[in-house]
């Protein structure tokens, strides 16, 4: 027989953290921004299928930064969960904040019983009808949840973006203006050019009708950066 | 793990989710018929119908357009009932049978090829749209073995060919491609026969629309089931327009535009002139 061991919960919350943490700084930053006329979501990506922001609902989007595999299973029983619930009830009866709620129900609930904590922060995002504010949420590795306000940073550097855009981001901003505050907030932590094609770059526009999401094109995203300089 | 993993199940279908995590949610409940009295399966068999649906190709894609009428019976249940649904970007599907299902097999068909897009980052091929969608005829097969029958028409545009095209189906999920016009429901005959005489190959917009509405007008005209142009309340047949911009709907403005010209021009004719 094994002899039984012990750890203290601290220490093992401690170490489940700190394991997470050091996962999730390897990966690259997210950066979302409300804008005028919506919210925009910003991702250094190299790489042009495997995407780090997608799609969940009519409204709502997500981001995740950390390990992809794990990121990519939320993103997935997300899409179920809210297809599944819309179609149940009525397409105005998914919202980012019950999403969030499960998200942080799972997250959670593997940190503190799984042998292996997810890797992963995330953001679910919804674009708000009309005068009503947008919702912005940000769940860590440990299934703790916040609601942001006005911008939200995860992913490696997540801390310096935030402490960046603090002094720099302004409400109202129009879509270009908020595209190039993201970028050279990227710009500023990793202290180099970044060029449009190893960025994800996506918008939940509010005056579109249905579905909100839109990717921004590789030859957008170059000309509205070019513009600006 | 958690409940939010239970509902986890291989593949990117929304109908195969539903029908492993909610299947109370389906579309098709089994009705046993037996314990039901004789008055109760006629009521069952006389729920809303509709219709009239058709489609046609073009020379910029393809064309779908349905009446709005539905009717128990000899009644009219309802006159602004749709019955051509958008389904993405590019396709429509019209449905003709009982109103219930059909609206609920519209409803999922869009649910389930957004959630595709959405799972695994693509569209589906339009090839693969007409497929998903025989599935779902041939799953309510039960149904229709009891009257409840559903029988769409799916269009599309290919973005792959560059071209318009029609799928029809019947009831037992079987799918076929259609080259030029096709038309369904309870006045889908007499449609078919006014298209038969004005189809022409790579016809306009504006002249499909035409030959889509006079069709309508004829199955109206012989067919009880069949809704005309309402010009005292204002409902017009739904027309829809799949394209390389995508799905579009026909204005109400335009469709009543070209009714009144048909309408216009045969009562010209009646009178001789």
């Amino acid at each position: 027989m094994a002899l039984p061991y012990y750890v203290s919960p601290e220490q093992m919350m401690q170490d489940k953290a700190e394991y997470a943490r050091k996962g999730i700084a390897r990966g690259k930053s997210i950066i979302v921004l409300e804008y005028a006329d919506g919210m925009l979501l910003l991702a250094e990506n190299p790489s042009a299928s495997l995407n780090k922001i997608s799609e969940i609902y009519d409204r709502i989007a997500f981001a995740g930064a950390g390990r992809y595999s794990e990121f990519e299973n939320l993103r997935k029983a997300g899409i179920r969960y809210a297809d599944l619930k819309g179609f149940a009830y009525d397409r105005e009866d998914v919202t980012a904040k019950s999403l969030a709620n499960a998200y942080s129900q799972t997250i959670g609930n593997i940190f503190s019983e799984a042998m292996k904590p997810l890797e992963v922060e995330i953001l679910v995002v919804e674009v708000a009808d009309g005068a009503l504010p947008n919702e912005l949420y940000r769940i860590t590795f440990d299934g703790s949840i916040g609601d942001e306000k006005g911008f939200a940073a995860i992913g490696g550097q997540a801390e310096e973006l935030r402490l960046y855009l603090k002094d720099r981001y302004q409400a109202g901003l129009d879509q270009k203006a908020a595209l190039r505050l993201a970028t050279q907030a990227l710009e500023a932590v990793s202290s180099a050019k970044i060029e449009p094609r190893s960025l994800e770059v996506a918008v939940l526009e509010r005056s579109r009708s249905g579905r909100k999401f839109r990717r921004l094109p590789q030859d957008d995203l170059t000309t509205m950066l070019t513009d600006t300089q | 793990m958690h409940s939010f993993f239970d509902s986890m199940v291989p593949g990117s279908s929304f109908f195969d989710l539903l029908r492993q995590c909610r299947s109370d949610l389906l579309p098709q409940i089994q009705i046993k018929l037996d314990g039901l009295s004789q008055a109760e399966i006629r009521e069952l068999k006389q729920s809303p119908h509709g219709t009239t649906i058709l489609a046609l190709k073009f020379r910029d894609g393809a064309l779908i357009a349905g009446d709005r009428q539905a009717t128990e019976g000899f009644q009219v249940s309802s006159r602004r009932i749709e019955k051509v649904y958008k389904a993405d970007e590019h396709s429509a599907v019209a449905i003709a049978g009982v109103a219930g299902p059909c609206i609920e097999m519209a409803k999922l068909f869009e649910v389930e090829l957004a959630h595709y897009e959405k799972l695994e980052g693509v569209p589906l091929s339009l090839e693969g749209k007409a497929n998903k969608l025989s599935q779902m005829v041939k799953a309510n097969l039960p149904m229709a073995m009891q009257g409840l029958v559903v029988i769409p028409i799916f269009v599309g545009y290919d973005v792959r060919s560059g071209e318009g095209k029609i799928f029809k189906y019947d009831v037992t999920g079987g799918r076929y491609e259609e080259t030029d016009y096709y038309a369904t429901g309870s006045g889908g005959k007499d449609a078919r026969s006014t298209m038969k005489k004005l189809y022409r190959d790579r016809m306009t917009e504006d002249e499909a629309i035409a030959v889509g509405l006079e069709a309508l007008i004829d199955a109206a005209e012989e067919d009880v089931g069949t809704g005309g142009p309402d010009f005292v309340r204002g409902l017009f047949p739904t027309v829809k327009l799949a394209a390389a911009a995508g799905l579009q709907d026909v204005p109400e403005a335009r469709i009543r535009e070209v009714c009144q010209a048909i309408i216009d021009r045969r009562k010209l004719a009646e009178r001789g002139v």
